[in-house]
């Protein structure tokens, strides 16, 4: 077969490592004594789809990984074998190796085969040790034995004749018999379903006989080679449930038609309709046979096996395509998508401006047009700006598994927890939250929760508690991250700064300052600096990180009782609500989060400190003020103070007046790199489109109170 | 506003000779490869930046990128000239060391587009310490007419980054 599957790898390895992110967290959510057995099969369920997919894709090493990992599932969701920490961590290491190998195979990178093979055999080794202190009721050598048989047989099925076989059908008794119709669509194939890969699969559950019929098999000079002429009628005798059976046909759903009847199946005398029904699998008008899709006929299914609620398989959500919920894009159309819609919105208001200067009844008409406008532009942008939110669960969900692995390293016991991992923010900030928090978290492990001993020496519970929360508070989302821990050594931190000249000898600082002070840089109070954290990349980076996100952090500590730090961003980078201002004949934005208040100042109050920088008093202090056309050098409309307005404006916890000629109005401006097509500019964070189409500059208050610093340094 | 598409020329300009988009800055007449070119547009009002070189005039709105707007007179430091509704801006991408970049160049007037082959371009001479002539690429005679292809990347890559043009293969 020539098909290029190449076109479907893409797909296959996002989907997979998404399914491995799900494992992940169902392997964490565990528990050592009673696990939850749909917990189990949704990690059955993963590996398994990732097991057919590599082995319909010729990935023959995750295949095979896969499928001894999933043997191990098996026994566990068999209540065979019991969930220990030991198995816990062995199928946590699997999903590890089965990631890198996806990896290595999706940039054709060799694959680490001896850390495979060393994790494949300790499986296999728990597997056997546990078989062999179950002392083996029913001896498990005889199924493989068959397994492989009929499989051999299955490998070269003649076309004319019949392959029939059935192999050992004797013996003990099983549960069910399976009668399985499967007559797949001519483009099976072309869809990348390898009807022998789903037969042997089924040889895997037990004694298997398999008919062919042929009898679609067109002349040779007709044949297509990529298309399936075959149908097959099988009988699996097994233990295993319909949901197994159902989900070796999973990736054909749609592709074939398929009934499964129980031949077993003790519903048959109470309900003859169910067994009519399997028996004559087009009970619908003729028309069926060519669109109507035949698996998981549920009323067969619940007929035929009363016990298992059927839905359960379809509650893992993610596979089949009966979940049309979500499509995947790529960011680049949405932010094509929000450039075109910005664009739009400059369209709309300078429509808006035209608008304002028409007269009479046209004009009345023309301006309620407008307003509709406006709001669908509203609605519009909103929506775009929705589509770019994800839930934080996309980073928080890394936290479980990191915080069990240091807690095991470092002999700590941690719980964690975790709320508002459904709050959403936007994407670009999401992406860049990931590794401060990562940080903080390791810092709370690390640093903050003690060890168990001293815990109860200071009779608080041996387990530290560690806990993640966001949530949405004004135009912000707020991610806070706590510990129970010992809180933050004061007395340390202070002898620190000291001996770095941080504060002088004689200074007295209070509590939240001493506590602050763990944002310098270069500031590591551990004694002993771990592999886990104290790299030398501090508190300081993930300040600044955050700073460059637009948001801010601060800590609160309780000496014995733990620290919470508090971090608050806004929740998009796209947008930001301004307050145009003028100066000359430029326009600039200013963050409205940065404005504390604007004013008029009447001569006299400015008071000039060694005959050059001037100064007022405002609220209690001495404010700085930064004439605007000075630093960026044009000429103003007003030179005087008195002659426009000061807006006081607040960056990194200092204040300064702006001093411009006048204040425009507020409004929500889309925000554009200057760095694009030019370069980073001090105090300037960025650009956005006014509605006459002319470009204004965003200030970024802090960098432009630096620059005034310095300026005024020169 | 004069919108000329011309990156879908005909880029299978036989091997050994290029197509050039001449303009002029006083009595001279510079060129520029035409697959550079993005549009051609009229004067419009830019918007200042701070701490820019003064012949970084300013931003502009190009179709809702932010574009730099270069004055090409005051690059080489030739007598200013008043910006009028005639004035040209040829927006040109240029490769710098961190990645593409579109700009604009305000020109006196855009001339023609000329075939130049590979073969008519000569080096430019050296003039001594006084005339910098690394961003030219080379002189080409065209019917009578002296034309300074600019290596566009050179002259205003680092005007516009921040970041030095990392220098050609050395030679002349």
């Amino acid at each position: 077969m020539t098909l290029d599957l190449a076109q479907f790898h893409d797909a296959f390895f996002d989907e997979s490592y998404e399914a491995l992110d799900t494992m992940e967290a169902a392997l964490l959510k565990l528990d050592l004594g009673a696990p939850d057995p749909e917990l189990i099969n949704t990690i059955f369920r993963v590996a398994h789809s990732i097991k057919g997919g590599s082995a319909t894709f010729g990935f023959s090493e995750v295949a095979s990984f896969t499928h001894t990992c999933e043997a191990v599932l098996d026994e566990l969701r068999a209540n065979r074998m019991e969930v220990t920490r030991h198995i816990l961590d062995l199928l946590l290491k699997s999903v590890d190796v089965m990631r890198d190998m996806l990896r290595a195979v999706q940039h054709k990178e060799p694959i680490d085969a001896q850390r495979v093979a060393d994790l494949q055999f300790d499986l296999e080794l728990t597997i056997a040790q546990n078989n062999a202190a179950a002392a083996a009721p029913t001896s498990p050598q005889d199924s493989t034995a068959q397994v492989t048989a009929s499989v051999e047989a299955e490998h070269s099925p003649s076309p004319e004749t019949e392959a029939s076989h059935s192999q050992g059908g004797e013996g003990s008794k099983r549960a069910h018999r399976w009668r399985i119709l499967f007559r797949p669509r001519p483009q099976l194939m072309a869809h990348g379903n390898d009807p022998l890969r789903m037969i042997r699969e089924l040889a895997e559950l037990g004694p298997i006989e398999v008919k062919l019929d042929a009898s679609d098999l067109p002349e040779l000079t007709v044949l297509e080679p990529e298309r399936c002429y075959f149908a097959w009628e099988i009988v699996v005798e097994t233990d295993a449930e319909r949901e197994a059976i159902d989900q070796i046909f999973d990736w054909a759903e749609g592709d074939c038609e398929l009934t499964i009847t129980d031949d077993y199946a003790p519903a048959q005398p109470q309900a003859p309709g169910a067994s009519a029904e399997a028996q004559a699998p087009q009970p619908e008008p003729p028309a069926g046979s060519s669109n109507v899709v035949n698996i998981a006929t549920a009323a067969t299914a619940k007929a035929s096996e009363p016990a298992k609620p059927s839905q359960d398989h379809h509650e893992g959500g993610k596979h089949g395509l009966g979940d049309g919920s979500s499509i995947r894009v790529s960011t680049e159309k949405i932010d094509e998508l929000m450039n075109t819609v910005g664009e739009l919105v400059i369209t709309q208001s300078m429509l808006s401006q035209l608008g304002a200067k028409v007269s009479g009844p046209i004009g009345e008409q023309l301006r309620s047009g407008l307003a509709q406008l406006e709001r669908n532009m509203r609605e519009l942008q909103e929506s775009v700006m929705r589509v770019r939110m994800l839930p934080i669960s996309f980073v928080f969900s890394r936290f479980p598994r990191m915080v069990r692995d240091l807690s095991q390293r470092l002999s700590k016991q941690v719980e964690l927890k975790v709320t508002g991992e459904q709050t959403e923010l936007d994407k670009t900030v999401l992406e860049k939250i990931g590794d401060p928090l990562v940080h903080l978290v390791r810092n709370c492990v690390d640093h903050g929760i003690e060890s168990p001993e001293a815990r109860t020496a200071a009779g608080k519970p041996p387990t530290g508690v560690v806990s993640l929360e966001a949530y949405h508070k004004g135009g912000n989302i707020t991610i806070e991250v706590a510990d129970d821990g010992a809180g933050l050594n004061r007395e340390k931190i202070l002898a620190k700064a000291r001996e770095r000249g941080l504060v002088g000898p004689n200074d007295t600082l209070s509590d939240e300052q001493i506590d602050d002070l763990i944002f310098h840089a270069g500031f590591s109070t551990a004694d002993q600096a771990t592999d886990i954290s104290g790299r030398g990349v501090g508190m300081d980076v993930v300040r600044r990180n955050i700073k460059e996100l637009g948001g801010h952090i601060e800590v609160r500590s309780q000496p014995g009782k733990g620290s919470r730090f508090i971090i608050t961003l806004p929740l998009t980078l796209a947008i930001v609500d301004g307050q145009s201002v003028a100066v000359g004949t430029e326009t600039y934005i200013v963050p409205l989060v940065t404005i504390i208040e604007s004013l008029q100042l009447k001569p006299g109050m400015v008071n000039r400190v060694a005959g050059q920088g001037e100064v007022f008093w405002f609220r209690e202090q001495y404010v700085p003020i930064v004439r605007l056309h000075e630093l960026f050098g044009i000429r103003p409309r007003a030179t005087a103070l008195h002659e426009g307005l000061i807006m006081v404006v607040e960056g990194d916890g200092k204040r300064v007046g702006l001093f411009v000629d006048d204040l425009l109005g507020q409004q929500q401006v889309v925000i554009k790199s200057l760095e694009t097509n030019y370069r980073r500019v001090e105090g300037v964070s960025g650009a956005t489109i006014l509605g006459d189409g002319s470009v204004a500059l965003i200030l970024d208050v802090p960098g432009l109170i630096r620059v005034a610093a310095q300026s005024a340094a020169a | 506003m004069t919108t000329v598409n011309v990156s879908n020329q005909d880029a299978a300009a036989a091997a050994g000779s290029k197509q050039v988009l001449t303009f002029t800055l006083g009595d001279e007449t510079y060129g520029v490869d035409i697959l550079r070119v993005q549009e051609i547009r009229g004067w419009s009002p830019v918007t200042r930046i701070p701490q820019a070189p003064a012949h970084v005039l300013g931003v502009l709105n190009l179709r809702g990128s932010i574009v730099p707007i270069v004055d090409l007179r005051m690059r080489f430091n030739l007598e200013h000239a008043e910006y009028t509704p005639l004035t040209v801006i040829i927006v040109l991408s240029i490769e710098s060391a961190v990645g593409r970049r579109d700009i604009g160049l305000v020109v006196d007037g855009v001339s023609d587009v000329i075939d130049v082959p590979q073969a008519d371009v000569k080096p430019a001479p050296e003039l001594g310490q006084h005339v910098s002539t690394e961003f030219i690429e080379g002189l080409a005679a065209v019917a009578g007419r002296m034309v300074m292809l600019l290596d566009i990347d050179r002259l205003i890559g680092e005007d516009v980054t921040g970041v030095a043009t990392v220098p050609a293969a050395a030679n002349g």
